[in-house]
């Protein structure tokens, strides 16, 4: 049989997919050894032992100035600013991307603004940002939105362009408006493909979350993150970073089942 | 050309072959080390090491104890510590406090061989539209959290009879601190030059409190990990012969020592106005016998004691540790601070008194 054509078992696919998990963990453990043989005390690659320590004082230990739980504390205040800015990205760049997709003047008008306007780095403008949302919570949300909303709107942009042309013949033979054809035709169709542009922004916008956070915060994930590497603790960061992949992981296979329980004709609508 | 499985397969395998000739070319480790780096940011009194380099100093020293001295620019300080701590270079130059911070307390043990100077001004706190620092109180302050400008902080709190309770502290990016004085929910910060000046040019900044208040406590330092030095005394005694040759260069009274510190105000990108106002604020122990006696007094020993006091308040001294003594410093004539079984941290005055006694 060719090698394209065989396919793994049930069990051996499991096995197959926590390899490289196994292998990289197994990696880091060897290489924390031998550093910790030159030097008890490195703080390049700390032990399991180490980092369970640093995340039981983080996360089930109430600190001593505050009182609160600061991995509950930086967790919460992450993820507020985080859905934030998705809600309100993903509201603006839906209203613009099924109008502007649908409507030739506004396509003329607006397509080149945002393809250009998608191209320009956040970050390098950040002074500017900061006059405008000041550097509180508004500017962290802001960054979020003008992180991922001109992706989105593009992407919704050229889904609409993509449909198929006889569907808007027919339904305008059969007498619907503009505006029926936008609410009942298009919209429809849009929303999982909605997801599908928000699972692959949830990247962007955890970076753009956590670059908000180094510039200036008081509590957060990414705060603590950039805090804590002034003194290189990465017992502290590790774990960090490993609850952030698991969090994106949960997003993003939240929105994956999400879409299949709303939208199950998509899911068969892409298989074909 | 057609993509057979033949040519496939042969280009992988001479790309392979390449790659692993590469890498068995590179010494994994010299036998007897002729090569050493010294890593160095952007600071005041710093800057007289890049222009060393550029100015064939460097090499003169390296020269004439037949070794070799890279030095090299790290763009951001705290990766800078980050990566001396990982072995990745031999010296760094850094302030006492950072040096206790990180490398003493992650285990690696390291040498200050140079005093370079103490911040005299370079380090403030500044309020907007508020002129004592007692107006401080209640407002929010940014800062980078955990660094000198938290420390000088602090002091100011406490000879004002205030704790860190009184104000709330917003952890700031210094490369964006000043931007973030423009905005208006930005009423309090406290950082370090060039970024001072920067902020004390707008019309309502107050420079309240600064570090000519707490004299020699924040100092810059070159520090050597203790392996390499002992193992190589003549690395340590090199960097002393281009650190006094070339300040005696920059702070005379010549034609030469103003091409000097323009070069050196370029170097960290402003001229030579902006680079002699720094060198104000900044006390550098141009005389190496100074130099000396400053590290043997015991001036140095209370504010080393004021400052583990200080990173063991805010758990720097490391995960567990249950009292600032967990890491021994060491003084000149033997005197220790903390765990004598474990000393990280060594002031050495032997080479700035060779550099005095001309012995180099």
């Amino acid at each position: 049989m060719r090698l394209i054509n065989r396919h793994p078992g049930r069990l051996s696919g499991r096995a197959l997919a926590a390899a490289p998990f196994i292998a990289m963990v197994a990696l880091y453990l060897i290489a924390s050894a031998v550093r910790h043989a030159a030097n008890p005390a490195d703080k390049l690659l700390p032990g399991i032992s180490q980092m369970a320590a640093a995340m039981n004082i983080m996360a089930f230990t109430q600190d001593m100035a505050t009182g609160d739980y600061l991995m509950l504390t930086d967790t919460l205040a992450s993820l507020q600013r985080l859905l934030e800015g998705l809600a309100i990205s993903v509201g603006i760049s839906f209203v613009i991307g099924i109008s502007v997709g649908m409507i030739p003047y506004l396509r003329r008008l607006f397509v080149p603004f945002i393809s250009a306007f998608s191209m320009v780095p956040p970050l390098a403008i950040l002074p500017i940002l900061f006059i405008i949302a000041g550097i509180g919570e508004a500017a962290k949300v802001t960054l979020i939105v003008i992180g991922t909303a001109p992706f989105i709107a593009r992407d919704l942009i050229m889904r609409v362009e993509e449909m198929p042309k006889a569907q808007l013949i027919k339904v305008q033979t059969l007498g619907a408006s503009s505006w029926q054809i936008g609410l009942r035709v298009v919209v429809p169709q849009m929303l999982p493909r909605l997801i599908d542009s928000l699972r692959l922004s949830l990247g962007p916008a955890w970076i753009y979350l956590i670059s908000a956070e180094a510039i200036a915060a008081q509590d957060g994930l990414g705060y603590r993150i950039f805090l804590v590497r002034r003194y290189f603790a990465m017992d502290i960061i590790i774990p960090y970073v490993i609850w952030i992949t698991l969090l994106a992981f949960l997003f993003d296979f939240g929105l994956r089942r999400l879409q299949r329980l709303v939208f199950p004709w998509f899911a068969e609508a892409k298989a074909q | 050309m057609k993509l057979t499985r033949k040519a496939f397969l042969k280009s992988s395998a001479a790309l392979a072959a390449g790659a692993a000739v590469v890498g068995t070319a590179l010494p994994a480790h010299a036998q007897a080390k002729k090569k050493f780096t010294l890593a160095w940011t952007i600071y005041v009194g710093w800057m007289p090491w890049p222009w060393a380099a550029e100015n064939g100093i460097v090499k003169k020293w390296a020269d004439k104890y037949g070794i070799e001295i890279d030095v090299v620019e790290v763009n951001d300080y705290s990766t800078s510590i980050n990566q001396y701590t990982a072995g990745a270079f031999d010296a760094l130059t850094i302030t006492n406090m950072d040096t206790l911070a990180v490398p003493a307390v992650g285990g690696v043990d390291s040498t200050s061989i140079i005093t370079g100077d103490y911040s005299n001004g370079n380090d403030a706190v500044i309020l907007k539209d508020k002129a004592k620092f007692a107006d401080i109180k209640g407002q929010n302050v940014n800062i980078v959290q955990y660094s000198v400008s938290q420390y000088l902080l602090d002091r100011g709190l406490q000879l004002h009879g205030m704790t860190e309770r009184d104000v709330k502290i917003v952890n700031t990016s210094d490369a964006d601190m000043a931007a973030a004085f423009l905005t208006p929910d930005v009423t309090a910060v406290v950082t370090w030059n060039p970024i001072v000046e920067q902020i004390d040019a707008d019309a309502g900044a107050h420079n309240v409190f600064n570090s000519s208040a707490i004299p020699g406590e924040i100092l810059d330092l070159v520090i050597v990990n203790t392996k390499t030095l002992d193992a190589n005394p003549d690395f340590a005694k090199a960097l002393c012969g281009i650190w006094y040759e070339t300040l005696g260069i920059m702070l005379a009274d010549t034609p030469a020592a103003k091409t000097a510190q323009t070069e050196m105000g370029k170097l960290s990108g402003t001229d030579y106005a902006g680079f002699a106002s720094q060198l104000k604020t900044t006390h550098l122990f141009s005389d190496p016998a100074g130099a000396a006696a400053f590290t043997k007094g015991s001036q140095l020993i209370a504010t080393m004691d004021h400052v583990r006091q200080f990173l063991f308040a805010w758990g720097m001294m490391g995960q567990g540790a249950t009292s600032p003594d967990v890491v021994g410093i060491e003084f000149p004539g033997g005197h220790i601070l903390g765990d004598a079984q474990n000393v990280t941290f060594r002031f050495n005055a032997d080479y700035m008194a060779m550099a005095a006694a001309k012995a180099l």
